[in-house]
């Protein structure tokens, strides 16, 4: 609660998290949202401009844009954001294990987290898609299968250096459980580590998705996707440069509003920056109020 | 009575195939009673720390027990309640998450004494320490570090221990804080009979405050002095130790 109160005072923080809640609704209502169906080809419209009932025009099956931008969040954002979120999960477990008990548990998940990193991402993903065929589905499991281990690894650093800070050791000392040091003393402060990596690489994923697309080797025709649409627009780069435009910027605005919470998360959750801040407004205030006063 | 006996403890340095292990500990008895200020004095690196460790249970020993009224300090049981600890270092000694409440009631809820008494057992507890009850709505941050080291000290008596373990806990403070939270203890120790574990390297504060001091080097004890005859040791190092601050 607090922690949203901090977010609402740094408006960049605030503005991202608007635009990155209203594409998570765009995307999990889409079928409400979008104007026509996305998939419905229409070859009088085709590269059809901006309209009234085609606010983004068509493309070069005269299909509308906007619904197509529309649906093309569910692949785009939200099965990257599930991706995303399972992978720091297992990477979380792993990591608190491994960086919080030491020992032979930290050299073993250690040792499998440095043989999944020496695979280069891309290779490791290419191949999965080899074996298990071309699709959306496939390429999220190759993500989870590359990040996981990443994750744990940063995670575990993260908990190593705050494990062995004092307030760990003074509530070890009466015996409280690991379990509740863990999420008491150490989840805070990795979190805002944690929320920053995911949200970094929240930005890199969807890139990744859309170049996967781009290549088509994810999401299959006729199914929107953002990435693909991209694709699709390149064919006719110079002579309607426009239809790369909003797909383009779709791509743009998520993953900026992802970076930029993450920045705000950062000095959102963590009391020292955030309060610090008010004081000192606060104390400037007052120094200038005694100012006008003694004048 | 706490009883440390026969205790080893080593740490592993290098990696997984070329390790050697370094003997930190070695072979430490000694008997703290009831009620006394035991000081344990050593140079840097000689191992108190980990001594301090071992004590609190929060690690093992290689060999050998420690115990507290005859059960084994390893047992989270055993400890609860009864030892906790001051640390010297105030920057990282509380949850920067925590305001000073949290940190007080922090082990406090162990003993399900949360709500409006515990609210009042806290601004108790801080007019102790000789702070106003008003800062227990501050974070660490906001606070100096001799009030760091005084919330600290709150939150160590707020279980009633018997035992408390002090690593340090005057030594990043300046000199005219240090003797307000030496006379702090020494009050403290008076009004609630506990026992201190009181780890420093400043012969001076240990005389002020202990009944005994351990004069440790290289992680084994060269010898157990009463305060009386601080004046009148017996082996070598512990004389050049004195030799060194014979003007006090
Ligand atoms: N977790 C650990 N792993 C490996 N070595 C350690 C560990 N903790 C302490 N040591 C080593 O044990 C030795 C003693 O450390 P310790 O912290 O107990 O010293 P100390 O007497 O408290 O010193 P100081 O007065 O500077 O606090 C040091 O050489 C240190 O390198
Ligand atoms: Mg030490």
């Amino acid at each position: 609660m607090k922690m949203l109160l901090n977010l609402r005072q740094d408006k960049i923080g605030f503005l991202s998290s608007i635009v990155i809640f209203v594409t998570i609704m765009l995307g999990v209502f889409a079928p409400f949202f979008a104007p026509h169906d996305p998939n419905q080809v229409n070859m009088s419209l085709r590269y059809a401009p901006s309209s009234m009932e085609y606010l983004l025009g068509n493309d070069h099956l005269g299909r509308c844009i906007l619904s197509r931008l529309i649906i093309g969040i569910r692949p785009s954002v939200l099965w990257v954001l599930a991706a995303l979120g399972v992978s720091v999960l297992i990477g979380a477990a792993l990591g608190f294990l491994a960086g919080y008990f030491r020992g032979k548990i930290d050299t073993v998940i250690m040792r499998m987290c440095d043989t999944m990193l020496s695979f280069p991402g891309y290779v490791m993903a290419l191949a999965i898609i080899g074996v298990l065929g071309v699709g959306l589905q496939n390429i999220l499991i190759a993500f989870i299968l590359i990040k996981w281990a990443w994750f744990a690894r940063i995670i575990r650093t993260s908990v190593l250096q705050y494990a062995e800070l004092d307030y760990v050791k003074f509530a070890k000392a009466p015996g409280i459980k690991d379990l509740q040091i863990i999420y008491k003393h150490l989840f805070p402060l990795t979190f805002s580590d944690i929320a920053v990596i995911a949200s970094s690489s929240m930005g890199s994923m969807i890139l990744q998705i859309s170049g996967f697309s781009f290549l088509g080797l994810g999401i299959q025709a006729p199914n929107a996707e953002w990435g693909m649409m991209l694709n699709e627009a390149r064919e006719v780069m110079f002579t309607r440069p426009e239809l790369m435009l909003a797909p383009g910027l779709a791509i743009v605005i998520v993953v900026s509003a992802f970076n930029f919470l993450s920045d705000s998360l950062q000095v959102a959750l963590n009391p020292a920056l955030s309060t610090g801040q008010k004081r000192s407004k606060q104390e400037s205030l007052s120094t200038e109020k005694k100012e006008v006063l003694m004048k | 009575m706490l009883n440390v006996k026969d205790v080893y403890k080593s740490y592993r340095k290098g990696g997984l195939i070329f390790s050697e292990t370094h003997q930190i500990i070695k072979n430490v008895s000694f008997t703290c009673h009831a009620g006394e200020c035991l000081g344990i004095i050593g140079e840097s690196g000689s191992g108190k720390s980990t001594l301090g460790r071992l004590i609190l249970g929060i690690e093992k020993p290689d060999s050998g027990t420690v115990l507290l009224n005859g059960q084994n300090m390893a047992d989270r049981r055993v400890r609860a309640g009864n030892i906790s600890a001051v640390f010297q270092d105030y920057k990282s000694s509380i949850n920067p998450f925590y305001t000073v409440k949290d940190a007080i009631m922090e082990p406090m809820k162990r003993k399900n004494k949360t709500g409006k008494d515990g609210l009042r057992k806290i601004d108790q507890l801080l007019i102790q320490v000789g702070l106003d009850p008003s800062y227990k709505d501050r974070y660490p941050h906001e606070l100096s570090g001799g009030e760091v080291q005084r919330v600290c000290i709150a939150r160590a008596i707020s279980t009633g221990p018997n035992y408390i373990l002090l690593d340090e806990a005057i030594s990043s403070l300046d000199v005219s804080v240090q003797t307000q939270i030496l006379d702090l203890l020494k009050e403290l120790k008076r009004i609630y009979n506990m026992s201190y574990v009181f780890i420093t390297h400043d012969i001076q504060a240990a005389a002020y405050i202990c009944d005994r001091v351990l004069i440790f080097k290289d992680g084994q004890i060269e010898e157990l002095v009463d305060i009386d005859e601080l004046k009148d040791v017996q082996s070598a190092y512990a004389k050049e130790l004195f030799q060194s601050i014979i003007s006090f």
